[in-house]
């Protein structure tokens, strides 16, 4: 599984890549693979706040529901629009065209709670 | 309590899947994901594992007679290699089981069961069983399922026998890997298939065996999880979903396999009178287009009103969209009523559909 360096990870399995005041975000591979297939995502809307920690959405795959959390505060500025008739790119491209939200941050010391790819492997070692 | 494990365990480790608990079993619920697997099951066949199922033999004197008492379905029409999809009933007609009896000889049946019901199916059996003996199986064999439209030729090559002609709930006995089996092409994907009955310790050889002659035609392993979405396509009840004690065979579909007219047995008081009355609510299929993915428990409602309860729900495979079966009133149970289903915070658009959601094509 990979952890690309240049992204930022919650505990609650998302990853989020930063640039300037915009944050991009998805699942990680750990929480894709825990999933399996992903079956049907629900998005917020463009212009919708979202807060840190709250639940913003919904993966399903064929055997579970999952919310997907905002690892940040913010308002949605773009969403993936091909995710919800394409759900499969969850899973086979988790950190490209499976992206799912763009958020215009409103309090960039959100991002200090969030793990580097080295701390959130080792998170997901002790979690199993 | 720990989790019992079958014979092929170490194989499934071995091979990647993801195991979990099942019914008391930790068992393979998928290898490389259930979608690939549902649809190389539908598409060229499949192998799954599913030993933790039960095995009851039921002889000797009167075995016929005993099963026909405590069953729903008329056990004396069943023929010398021959099987049955029957219901193992309490007297108020309540379904203990759901279970395939196959005849081996007048005094000889094995009775396959449900791994969460095996001890109490058991019980129920030997308190039922008159002069017959009950001998519980399951821990000497394996059960293997060879499942989807390549089955037949591939078994056929690995036993050195043609299978063509064996019809649907047909079995025969024949030597796989030097080993004494059964083969009933029975199964639970709703595609053509096998199911191989063999002595627990000869169970990784002959997957091995089955694999090994099914991989250049991309057949693997597949898991508990496709074989769910594939008997949910298919509408074939699960126990403990759409079956319990407190569900009569009319409420659920089942009025095919109960015969009031083979004389008295166990429940035929109690299924005579449900008959006649109606059954209070019915199960049906559900589709549901968009808008969320529907599943077990989640709530039916129509014109504002709860009118019922998905017991099972997965998003097709095959077909694409959500399909559930629930038990609904009956005023709402017919073919083409729009309904809705409570998806977390909203009422999702859906539809009573016809069963089963699909149906492999002759």
């Amino acid at each position: 599984m990979e952890f690309p360096d240049d992204l930022k990870y919650s505990r609650e399995h998302e990853w989020v890549l930063v640039e300037g005041d915009i944050a991009t975000i998805g699942i990680s591979a750990h929480a894709e693979k825990e999933l399996g297939d992903v079956v049907f995502v629900e998005l917020p809307a463009v212009g919708d706040t979202v807060s840190k920690d709250e639940a913003m959405g919904v993966v399903e795959s064929v055997k579970a529901v999952s919310d997907i959390y905002s690892p940040i505060s913010g308002t949605v500025t773009e969403i993936n629009d091909d995710l919800p008739d394409n759900t499969e790119l969850v899973n086979d491209d988790p950190y490209g065209d499976g992206w799912m939200v763009k958020i215009e941050m409103s309090d960039a010391t959100d991002l200090d709670d969030l793990m580097d790819s080295e701390e959130y492997q080792q998170f997901i070692a002790e979690a199993e | 309590m720990s989790l019992r494990r079958t014979p092929l365990y170490d194989t499934h480790r071995e091979a990647g899947a993801r195991l979990v608990e099942f019914a008391g079993w930790e068992m393979p619920v998928q290898y490389d994901g259930i979608i690939a697997e549902h649809t190389m099951v539908r598409e060229r066949a499949g192998l799954f594992d599913v030993s933790h199922m039960g095995q009851v033999e039921v002889r000797g004197t009167g075995a016929m007679e005993r099963l026909q008492w405590m069953t729903a379905n008329d056990v004396s029409a069943i023929s010398d290699g021959h099987a049955q999809y029957n219901l193992l009933l309490r007297t108020d007609g309540g379904i203990v089981d759901d279970v395939i009896v196959y005849r081996h000889a007048q005094d000889r049946f094995l009775v396959c069961v449900n791994a969460s019901n095996r001890e109490t199916d058991v019980a129920h059996m030997q308190e039922h069983a008159g002069g017959a003996e009950v001998i519980d199986r399951s821990d000497e064999l394996a059960l293997l399922a060879l499942q989807g439209p390549l089955a037949t030729e591939l078994l056929a090559q690995v036993a050195g026998r043609d299978l063509a002609a064996i019809p649907s709930f047909g079995f025969v006995e024949s030597e796989l890997a030097g080993r004494e089996c059964l083969l009933a092409r029975t199964g639970y994907t709703g595609e053509d298939g096998w199911e191989v009955y063999c002595p627990a310790d000869s169970g990784p050889e002959i997957w091995a065996l089955l694999l090994g002659r099914g991989e250049a035609h991309g057949v693997g392993p597949a898991g508990l999880g496709a074989r769910d979405t594939l008997r949910l396509e298919a509408a074939l009840p699960l126990y403990g979903h759409e079956l319990d004690l407190d569900t009569s065979p009319y409420e659920a579909r089942l009025g095919w396999v109960v015969h009031l007219d083979k004389g008295d047995f166990i429940a035929a008081e109690a299924l005579a009178r449900h008959e006649r009355e109606g059954p209070r609510r019915r199960l049906v299929g559900i589709e549901v287009p968009k808008g969320g993915v529907p599943r077990q428990g989640y709530t039916v409602r129509s014109d504002g009103k709860d009118v019922g309860a998905l017991t099972s729900g997965t998003k097709s495979p095959t077909l694409g969209k959500g399909i559930a079966l629930g038990y609904v009133e009956p005023q709402v149970a017919r073919v083409g009523t729009e309904v809705a289903i409570a998806i977390r915070s909203r009422e999702v658009s859906a539809r009573i559909v016809r069963l089963p959601f699909y149906r492999r094509s002759a």
